[in-house]
């Protein structure tokens, strides 16, 4: 795994960090173990969101963070793979959502 | 249903064995090094050798024989375990508790402890003592045989507290956890426990079940999942039930061969030794409890009957020789195996230790 830049290994190393600016490290984990506390949404609702955004980001460490974080939560499969699709959606349609600037740039290019 | 998988012992399994479990468990990682020793978490926040609290429940285990096979099962219990507590032994039982008021709750489970013949003698036994009944019940066995029909009537009888797992309120996990068709079975079981007035408001009918993660990974919280739990029954099936308990599964027996088979040991056990919490080695379940095997030798809890690990007092070994003053003064017996217990918000027969 030396010859990549994603190491599975170095997910459990996140709290590191803070070793190079301990303040702002400390800062960072305090807000997220906050966001991720119980509140107008649920845990698991928070982490469904979470899965989300790890597939929209595309971050390895996060998909599996939070595929195992999902389903400690209690949420199934089914609400996992939608979670996906939302974050499918909103990806293609950013990119979709921006013809409208294309054929903007067409209709003023063109006659 | 999954009654035509035999369990670890009728496979001649290696894991059948207890010392081969144990020696697994001390194995070091496959990228290296140890897991602490759990007696050595204990010893650093002061909790070690670990001591009773008192003893208020005694855990019977009235047998392996069961009729499901479920594949995280902790007592390799099957079809093909015939492995059973006799009378005599549940009258040394007795015999024990009639010297030990202190002993307020009988937590009786096997297997299914309902299959053994003298299961319904020992609850009205224990019931005419005047102690509270727990029974795990594993939900099919009602419908498994029309003899046990009539079980939802016989523990409102004898007001016995009814337990029953139920790893998910979805059919997918419940079944590949417990064998096929086993969650439908569950489902119209817990609804003639409910027609009985098991877990309806005012009954006085205790209906507690037992969630236990389908797979590699921990709990999340109690309340959490009791809630999700309560909705999706309550909408889906019209069912309704008083507790949700969280039980996490410890590395032994069925659930230890399913994490070596499917890669898991080693990431299972970090997550269990990270989510360590001396919060949770405070309250774990052995402080309060003894448990009796299936052929009247005491252990400190369930699991460590699993792992032929006996009490540690060597004078009161047996149910014959039952002696709560001399237990109380034991030290618990420990191995890596009890990080289950101490992982998170906790975990015991009664769920989550840390309130």
């Amino acid at each position: 795994m030396d010859n990549t830049y994603y190491n599975p290994a170095d997910l459990a190393k996140f709290g590191n960090i803070s070793e190079l600016q301990p303040e702002m490290g400390r800062k960072f984990f305090d807000y997220y173990g906050e966001v991720f506390k119980e509140g107008a949404l649920t845990e698991r609702e928070k982490s469904l969101i979470a899965l989300a955004v790890a597939h929209a980001v595309q971050c390895p460490y996060c998909i599996d963070a939070y595929s195992s974080d999902c389903l400690q939560k209690g949420a199934d499969e089914n609400q996992m793979m939608e979670a996906v699709h939302v974050a499918a959606a909103i990806k293609g349609g950013s990119a979709l959502v921006h013809g409208v600037q294309m054929m903007n740039k067409i209709k003023e290019l063109t006659m | 249903m999954s009654s035509t998988i035999k369990s670890l012992k009728g496979r001649h399994h290696q894991l059948a064995d207890s010392a081969f479990q144990l020696n697994v468990l001390q194995q070091p990682m496959r990228q290296g090094g140890r897991f602490p020793v759990f007696a050595e978490r204990l010893r650093e926040n002061g909790l070690y050798p670990l001591k009773p609290t008192g003893t208020t429940i005694l855990q019977v285990n009235m047998g392996k024989m069961c009729n499901q096979t479920c594949k995280h099962c902790h007592v390799d219990a099957g079809p093909d375990r015939k492995e059973i507590m006799t009378r005599e032994t549940m009258a040394l039982c007795l015999e024990a508790l009639r010297e030990a008021p202190q002993i307020t709750t009988i937590d009786l489970t096997g297997g299914a402890p309902e299959m053994n013949p003298d299961f319904r003698w020992f609850v009205e036994q224990l019931s005419a003592l005047g102690r509270q009944v727990i029974v795990r019940c594993n939900l099919t066995i009602i419908l498994a045989n029309k003899k046990y029909h009539d079980l939802p009537l016989f523990f409102k009888q004898h007001g016995v507290h009814v337990i029953s797992s139920l790893p998910y309120f979805q059919a997918s996990r419940t079944d590949a956890q417990r064998g096929e068709g086993v969650f439908e079975k569950s489902i119209k079981a817990l609804q003639l426990l409910n027609e009985a007035g098991y877990g309806k408001e005012n009954t006085g009918l205790l209906l507690d079940l037992v969630y236990n993660p389908s797979g590699a990974f921990l709990p999340g919280s109690q309340a959490s999942l009791k809630a999700e739990f309560k909705r999706r029954l309550k909408n889906g099936y019209d069912i309704v039930f008083n507790d949700l308990f969280c039980i996490t599964n410890l590395p032994i027996s069925r659930y230890l061969d399913y994490l070596v088979q499917s890669g898991n040991y080693d990431s299972y056990m970090q997550k269990l030794v990270e989510a360590f919490n001396p919060a949770a080695a405070a309250g774990v379940m052995c402080r309060n409890t003894i448990s009796v095997g299936w052929d009247g030798y005491l252990y400190d809890c369930d699991f460590n009957q699993m792992l032929d690990l006996k009490v540690a007092q060597k004078a009161t070994q047996h149910i014959r020789d039952f002696d709560a003053a001399i237990l109380d003064m034991r030290h618990i017996v420990l191995n890596q195996h009890c990080y289950g217990c101490t992982a998170g918000a906790g975990s015991s027969c009664g769920g989550e230790t840390v309130k």
